[in-house]
């Protein structure tokens, strides 16, 4: 938390960095570059240590507690963590956020990668396209969600209506214990594809076209170029990518709160869903930090078996 | 060199570039459609909503949903709320972002490094983790909102602009990403200035300043969007119907008009709209700048 002190400690490194770029230069301007650099960042950082920091701080703190804003706050020590175990609600959440992920991440990815691969094209109208699928990307996720609560009814919507067409009949969707989840996970990836479509697009321009050329006259099939040119030259953003993914899936809230309030049948309570009815409905902000720090660990160590999966050999 | 050309040949290459036009159709009905379809709802009487669900051209059309929302619930508060926080999102981020994200990038000072690493880190901890502390820090501000000197007693700066505003002001992903924008400009051209004798302040605002101009206006366009977009922090803070936000309007919308989907699918056109229109203008811009950010 002192890092963020004006006296952050000098260290060799910051030291040789720090030098001034044409060597002999006099200390005296030095030290008036060092001032005004502090008072550039002053402000900004201490907003950044009062609204960041410090509450990481604090909520560290706090889950050894049973702080709950009214009444006396007690030192729990690591009864918070205990009671986790034992608390089934946490384990609901614990198991749809991971089936939640397990759905999204790999179709987020794959639609993803897909539609860059569809407007990878040097015409035109790919901008044009380009436009129209990123535009479910701008909405909020509360306007999408209630764009889909409608997409989804049951039987008035479109989605049912269609599938109709194909002779399915289609489930009631939120109101199904077994399709809820399925159902947010659809509306999350029509809702967030577009950004990943864009990294992914960066990355497919940046593959030199002599591979392709190279790999054409050696005769290679499309799926060939594919799987040994595109796929090992994107693993850079595929990793990118995927760590995204991963982060937002673990803390997906708002659709939940908005299309099912954690129902039917508990079906759909998140992980960040339960802290906050947990902390900001129950006032069990002790607790309810304990859960954000579970979670927190469990996204940093996702993130870091990522890195080892998808990001062995570029990182 | 023509072996490839043969084999690619006219009507091959003709089905591909059908096959092509086939998908980012499809694709794209996929993805405006169901906007086309909420402003389409969102026109129909009450009686026609359900009955003709999938007429896409309304029987009648009508501004009823919209009155209904305008006048059933403060709508017009609403925007009013997400317009000046939106803004002022913007204004500040803009502000301290260039200068923290300048300092970062071609300034030299003791404890950069540690500052900018504890910077990046926070990006990585989930939002949910500080919610809980920084609901409280907002409560226990001195002299606010019926605070005593010790910030006791009252609520301190919850239920105001201020409670979503301070905690945005200086985003870390402003400063990082005008540190990353500043660090492509020179360090050449400071460098001349300070030889010439200019201050530090007047290399910042007016030699660097002006060449950031394209990177500033990404971040206002992104900085508006995710300040007009954003749902659970106003959920929080914001506990008093007449401070709400769109979003939060929007959702407890959801929760109160069940069934009723003509106003719940106006109000989710009105609440698109600024972010949309502002989209159609400045795509360009945020196509780029999504794609600029995420390349590094």
């Amino acid at each position: 938390m002192t890092t963020t002190a004006p006296a952050a400690p000098p260290g060799e490194r910051a030291r040789t960095r720090s030098a001034p770029p044409l060597g002999n230069r006099p200390s005296r301007q030095w030290r008036i570059q060092e001032r005004w650099a502090w008072a550039f960042v002053a402000l900004p950082m201490a907003l950044f240590a009062i609204f960041v920091v410090i509450p990481a701080g604090m909520a560290l703190v706090m889950s050894f507690t049973s702080y709950s804003v009214i009444g006396e706050s007690q030192w729990l020590g690591l009864e918070n963590y205990r009671r986790l175990f034992l608390d089934p609600y946490f384990f609901i959440a614990l198991r749809n956020t991971a089936w939640y992920t397990l759905m999204f991440v790999p179709l987020g990815l794959v639609v993803a990668l897909a539609t860059a691969l569809l407007l990878n094209r040097n015409v035109r109208v790919s901008a044009l396209f380009r436009t129209f699928f990123y535009i479910p990307v701008v909405s909020s996720t509360v306007a999408t969600a209630t764009i889909w609560y409608w997409l989804l009814n049951p039987q008035f919507g479109m989605l049912n209506v269609a599938l109709g067409w194909f002779g399915i009949d289609g489930p009631a969707w939120l109101y199904d214990s077994q399709w809820a989840m399925p159902a947010i996970v659809l509306m999350s990836v029509w809702a967030g594809f577009g950004t990943n479509m864009m990294i992914y697009l960066g990355g497919l321009q940046g593959i030199p076209p002599q591979l392709y050329e190279a790999a054409r006259i050696d005769g290679a099939t499309w799926w060939q170029q594919f799987r040994y040119i595109t796929l090992p030259s994107l693993s850079r953003t595929t990793f990118l990518v995927s760590t995204l993914l991963v982060i937002g899936a673990f803390q997906v809230f708002d659709q939940a709160y908005v299309l099912t309030k954690g129902g039917p049948a508990n079906s759909t309570i998140t992980l960040v869903y339960y802290v906050y009815t947990q902390g900001f409905g129950n006032l069990e902000m002790g607790y309810a930090s304990a859960i954000s720090f579970v979670l927190f660990a469990i996204i940093a160590v996702f993130a870091v078996i990522n890195a080892r999966v998808t990001g062995k050999d570029n990182t | 060199m023509s072996a490839p050309a043969v084999r690619t040949g006219t009507p091959r290459r003709r089905i591909t570039a059908a096959a092509w036009w086939i998908a980012v159709v499809a694709v794209s009905v996929l993805t405006v459609f169901p906007l086309l379809w909420t402003v389409i709802t969102s026109l129909k009487p009450a009686g026609d909503i359900l009955s003709g669900s999938l007429e896409l051209i309304p029987r009648t059309v009508t501004v009823e949903n919209y009155t209904r929302v305008m006048t059933e619930v403060p709508f017009a508060r609403y925007f009013l709320n997400s317009l000046v926080l939106a803004v002022g999102g913007v204004v500040l981020n803009l502000f301290f972002g260039s200068l923290a994200g300048y300092a970062f990038a071609r300034m030299q000072f003791r404890g950069k490094r540690a500052l900018f690493v504890t910077l990046l880190g926070s990006l990585m901890v989930p939002g949910i983790v500080t919610m809980v502390p920084s609901f409280l820090v907002l409560r226990a501000i001195p002299l606010a909102g019926g605070n005593n000197l010790i910030g006791q007693g009252g609520v301190g700066l919850l239920n105001t602009y201020w409670a979503i505003i301070l905690p945005g002001a200086a985003g870390a992903f402003a400063v990082f990403f005008m540190r990353q924008f500043f660090s492509s400009i020179p360090a050449e051209l400071g460098e001349a200035a300070r030889i010439d004798g200019a201050s530090e302040f007047r290399i910042f605002a007016q030699v660097y300043l002006p060449l950031a101009k394209a990177g500033a206006a990404v971040l206002a366009i992104l900085t508006f969007q995710a300040g007009w977009n954003n749902f659970m922090w106003p959920l929080i803070v914001l506990n008093v119907q007449e401070m709400w936000t769109v979003q939060v309007g929007l959702a407890s919308f959801v929760t109160d008009y069940q069934t009723d989907y003509g106003p719940l699918m106006a109000g989710t056109v009105i609440t698109s709209l600024p972010v949309i229109v502002l989209f159609i203008f400045a795509q360009r811009y945020i196509i780029e700048g999504v794609a600029h950010v995420n390349a590094r």
